[in-house]
């Protein structure tokens, strides 16, 4: 039996960190799987990277930037037409402090 | 059934131009095949029938006025539903976006409308284009039209679908790791991913920013070559759409493989390959020695770690791209929320199928403190030993050819319980968007079940036309005939 | 202070930049629009959106690095920085972490004539969040929240001093000259009530002379040089007190609360963020051409110290005056404008100082707005210079000036503010006062010296206060003081 590569204790702070509920059936099941996948990807430990460089982007382009030109602003109504509680051309959102 | 929608899209252009057929005959022609078999094959999610039909009205008006046409003008596409469409629900097959309609276009929609090309609709595919057979969808499911209790391939299994039935004269898809050459290979039509930064992401809803690519789905090598002129090149809403000129791709396609050296990968023809796919593989690297290719052995040694690379970086992306969907701007909102943290967990848990949520989960953990070298920088690290492994071989060789994918489709169901076999569907396709560059899968044969092979052409950054001599030469030899899809659908049939 | 225990404080500032569009979209930066009005899909966040960098925002941030002698890097980096907050749209904030745009500077901070270097740690960009409004105005206990992306997207400097600051007066100070530098460069507006200069502090104690750091905790809410100033003492004092107790500094975010005079634990359950930093992959990389740079750095103004020092060597002005006009670029460049013109730098120093001022109602950075120009002013206290308008006089033709706009010399014709300077004229009045009030007279010349002011109001009066009071001072110590 290998080694467990996740706790359920990880499983539930990462589903906080991603805010994901996860109900408590649903956690064991989880942390199987992942634990299914990490142990699968772990054979890149064993990949001798040394002196190699991250890839951060594939294409060699740089600096590419814009001018400093305002352009026309979406209307406010296209930019709330998809908001679930719009509310005086806002976003209203429930309580933010955490229960 | 009108033969009008059996056209490739040149063919379609062409018959427009001459005034064989009009634009408006041509959309009820595939609005009247797509209300028949829909239910049965679950390509679509949303047919725009009523703006299809006005955008196929003003291409006839302008056609009466003598106005001069657009390269695609009246042409109808399957557009697969990761791509914001003005005015048009958007769900990236997902209930968490069931009800999005974004208030802009993506830039290649842009552009070919631009050109006057027709929406038809929105296709169904893997959610957030995570998965390898269109099963991971929150909506329903897409039969492969080749056999219906098979998986059309994903995660853009409803365009590659629609373009192999001909519910569209051609389609766009996106490839991350495979998502649009699978299921061309899957479907058997021809599907290309460019290279990374040829076409503009600006409008692509993003599963993994550092491999996204929106490809055609197409009936044949030439129509992905249209396609491809038509939304490639340079975006300034794009940081990363490369300033690289966009070149005459469809006068590639005739140009033959005459000189042109093709490196057959070690690797790719191992154990786990099935033996039908090998055979026609083979006979289509036969074939194009035959027109005039020279074929040599090459080796991609980290081949065997592109799997596990993929299934770090991408997740890690997605959970970053994902984490907008918390219920406070768009999309779905949970009901009772007592406050805004635990509505949007609830949100994301209810809106997001168990794909995405062990992705997110899988991606959050990997960039975590702790975690972020052993797994998230290591993997970019065997990312660039995978980007050299290519760079070496092209040094020898101008393409490489391999099989798209390592089985024909599988059954519906077959391998959902299994992340893991899922995964490894992608096994061949997974490292051409980890090195950038491009690759293309062009129909090569039969399995003896009646079940379509792709054969996958790799190319060196921005030589897309390489691509197409190569695919373009294998097609015309095998003949363009196509094998006409005869689909009985089944009555009473709803998407599953 | 408590004896025996040294402060430590590091300041983190943001400062708004005065581009005209967001850091990574075209919408308008303008402060003032009803609530999402200035906003599109990319600084909302929609789905499928992506990033284009603002390049004067990029200069705007070499200006500045260069200014505080900060090292421009070769190859700078943006990162996402992941957290959820309902003002971020995406739920994570584009900034940079590993691969900042400069590093290494420092900052000259004058406290009591004593001047040291305070190291800057890092200077980079990232993107402003947007704005929440609470209902019932109160967070701690709104039920739901409004949320306005105007601001999201706006760029973002932030400035990362090391622990280098040792008293709440020396950070306020601190901050003070950054806020006048970057108003100098005219990259930020340095607005902390409006929320364009924005200041976090990290606090921690020791005992003086020990070289460790003590724990430090974040302080935020700190809305001017006062809150600063004052939360930081309080701080400082509140952690002495607790070590001196026995009792453990925790590490964690208190705000300020202006009101109470206190620093409030921020109560939330958030174990220390993961932030879970990853080169954004959306953009590539910037590396500022040292040709580019370069340019940046000789087009740098004369900054504030450099000016003051010259103010006190070319002027011959005290240092309280070259402090006060140096205080902000517009009011400086006025005043050499000024003094270009008509060449009393003492004096301009001293209407500037005072009558100006006031007109402005304190705030320098008005003086661009004041119809009272520099060339107006300057002719004004050559009029003074002159003789040919009492300093009395001046003071109510600058009040027209600035009513007006007007030229002083049109004003003067017109209202015959001309000062009477005519010896013989005035001589005659003083004449007549003198005979008319023997009395008065008669008490001077008995000893009583202040009776001689009466006089000379008697003659101001006759004279509509248009005679030269020298003169008059003059003629009637000569008609008395003799006698």
């Amino acid at each position: 039996m290998s080694d467990v590569k996740i706790t359920l204790a990880e499983v539930e702070h990462v589903a906080r960190l991603a805010r994901l509920a996860l109900g408590a059936d649903e956690r064991e099941r989880m942390r199987s799987q992942l634990d299914t996948i990490l142990g699968y990807v772990e054979q890149l430990r064993r990949v001798d990277t040394a002196g190699v460089e991250p890839t951060a982007h594939v294409l060699p382009i740089v600096n590419v930037m814009r001018d400093d030109e305002v352009r026309p602003s979406y209307p406010v109504d296209a930019m709330l037409a998809n908001a679930p509680d719009p509310h005086d051309r806002q976003f209203r959102v429930p309580r933010i402090i955490e229960e | 059934m009108s033969d009008w929608t059996r056209l490739t899209i040149h063919e379609t252009v062409t018959a427009l131009r001459d005034g064989r057929v009009t634009a408006r005959a041509l959309v009820e022609a595939y609005l009247e095949r797509i209300g028949l078999l829909n239910d049965t094959l679950g390509a679509y999610l949303t047919v725009a029938a009523s703006t299809a039909r006005t955008q196929a009205d003003a291409v006839d008006d302008r056609f009466r006025r003598g106005e001069p046409l657009r390269p695609l003008e009246g042409v109808p596409l399957a557009i697969k539903d990761v791509l914001c469409t003005r005015g048009i629900r958007t769900t990236c097959g997902s209930r968490i976006l069931a009800d999005f309609v974004p208030p802009y276009d993506a830039t290649a929609l842009v552009r070919l409308i631009g050109d006057g090309a027709i929406v038809l609709g929105k296709t169904n595919c893997d959610e957030f284009a995570m998965g390898s057979s269109t099963e991971n969808s929150g909506f329903h499911v897409t039969r492969n039209p080749w056999g219906l209790d098979r998986v059309p391939g994903g995660s853009s299994g409803g365009s590659a679908a629609a373009v192999a039935a001909d519910l569209a004269a051609g389609g766009l898809g996106t490839d991350t790791g495979g998502s649009v050459r699978q299921p061309a290979a899957l479907c058997g039509v021809v599907g290309l991913k460019p290279t990374y930064g040829r076409v503009s992401r600006y409008g692509l809803i993003a599963f993994a920013s550092s491999l996204d690519q929106i490809g055609p789905l197409t009936k044949d090598v030439r129509d992905a070559a249209l396609l491809l002129e038509t939304i490639a090149g340079h975006d300034p809403l794009d940081s990363t759409a490369a300033g690289e000129p966009v070149p005459d791709y469809q006068a590639a396609v005739g140009r033959g493989v005459e000189g042109l050296t093709l490196g057959i990968p070690d690797e790719y023809f191992v154990a786990g390959l099935d033996p039908e796919v090998e055979h026609a593989v083979r006979d289509a690297i036969r074939v194009l020695e035959r027109c005039g290719a020279r074929t040599r052995r090459v080796s991609l040694p980290h081949t065997d770690a592109g799997v596990a690379t993929y299934y770090i970086v991408a997740p890690a992306e997605a959970s970053s791209n994902l984490a907008r969907y918390d219920g406070v701007k768009y999309g779905l909102r949970a009901g009772d929320a007592r406050d805004l943290v635990s509505m949007t967990a609830s949100t994301r848990a209810a809106g997001f199928g168990p794909e995405v949520r062990r992705r997110i989960m899988l991606g959050t953990y990997v960039l975590s403190a702790g975690y972020y070298d052993a797994y998230y920088a290591q993997a970019q690290r065997v990312r660039t030993l995978i980007r050299r492994d290519f760079a070496r071989a092209f040094a020898e060789v101008d393409a490489i050819v391999s099989p798209t994918a390592p089985t024909p489709a599988f059954k519906i169901g077959e391998k959902t319980d299994d992340p893991i076999a899922m995964y490894l569907n992608d096994v061949f396709t997974i490292p051409a968007p980890l090195a950038g560059v491009p690759a293309i899968s062009v129909p090569c044969g039969f399995s003896l079940t009646g079940l379509p092979i792709g054969l996958q052409v790799i190319g060196k950054p921005f030589d897309e036309a390489t691509l197409f001599r190569v695919a373009g030469a294998y097609e015309a030899a095998r003949g363009t005939a196509r094998r006409r899809l005869e689909i009985a659908p089944v009555p009473g049939a709803r998407p599953a | 202070m408590s004896p025996g225990w040294e402060t430590v404080i590091g300041l983190e500032v943001h400062a708004q930049l005065l581009t005209r569009s967001k850091m990574f979209c075209g919408c308008a930066t303008a402060f003032g629009a009803p609530p999402n009005h200035q906003t599109c899909p990319v600084c909302q966040g929609m789905p499928g959106v992506l990033p284009v960098i603002n390049r004067r925002a990029i200069e705007f941030g070499i200006r500045t690095a260069r200014a505080l002698h900060c090292r421009v890097n070769g190859k700078c980096r943006f990162a996402r920085k992941h957290y959820f907050y309902p003002d971020m749209p995406k739920n994570y904030q584009i900034s940079q972490y590993e691969a900042p745009l400069a590093e290494e500077g420092w900052l000259e901070v004058e406290v009591d004539g004593a001047a040291r270097r305070v190291r800057i740690e890092r200077l980079h960009l990232e993107e402003d969040v947007g704005k929440l409004t609470h209902e019932g105005g109160v967070f701690e206990t709104a039920s739901t929240s409004l949320v306005d992306f105007n601001r999201a997207g706006v760029p973002l400097m932030e400035i990362v001093s090391r622990p280098d600051l040792r008293s709440p007066v020396e950070a306020a100070e601190y901050l003070r000259s950054l806020r006048t530098i970057l108003r100098y460069l005219g990259v930020c507006d340095g607005n902390m009530e409006a929320g364009s200069l924005r200041c976090d502090a990290n606090v921690s104690v020791r005992r003086t002379g020990a070289t460790e750091l003590g724990t430090k905790v974040e302080i935020k809410n700190m809305n001017s040089f006062r809150h600063v100033r004052d939360a930081l003492e309080h701080e400082a004092a509140r952690q002495t007190r607790a070590l001196d107790r026995g009792e453990r500094i925790v590490q964690e975010t208190r705000l300020w609360n202006p009101d109470r005079g206190v620093t409030v634990s921020m109560r939330s359950k958030e174990y220390a963020h993961d932030y879970r930093y990853f080169p954004d992959p959306d953009l590539v990389p910037v590396e500022p051409a040292p040709a580019w740079v370069a340019a940046i750095e000789q087009e740098l103004p004369e900054l504030p110290r450099a000016r003051r020092q010259r103010f006190v060597a070319e002027y011959a002005l005290p240092p309280y005056d070259a402090e006060l006009l140096t205080s902000d670029r517009a009011l400086a460049d006025y005043f050499e404008e000024a003094v270009r013109v008509h060449p009393n730098p003492k004096a301009l120093a001293n209407w500037i100082g005072s009558e100006l001022l006031r007109e402005l109602k304190g705030d320098p950075a008005a003086v661009t707005a004041t119809p009272v120009r520099p060339a107006g002013l300057a002719r004004l206290v050559a009029l003074v210079d002159e003789g040919t308008i009492s300093g009395k006089m001046a003071k109510e033709l600058f009040e027209r000036m600035a009513r007006t706009g007007e030229e002083p010399d049109p004003i003067v014709r017109r209202e015959g503010l001309r000062q009477v300077a005519d010896e013989g004229a005035i001589g005659r009045v003083i004449d007549e006062i003198v005979a008319a009030h023997p009395d008065v007279v008669g008490d001077y010349r008995r000893g009583k010296k202040q009776a001689a002011g009466f006089l000379v109001g008697q003659v101001m009066k006759a004279t509509q206060g248009k005679a030269n009071p020298q003169l008059v001072n003059r003629l009637l110590a000569e008609r008395l003081g003799t006698g």
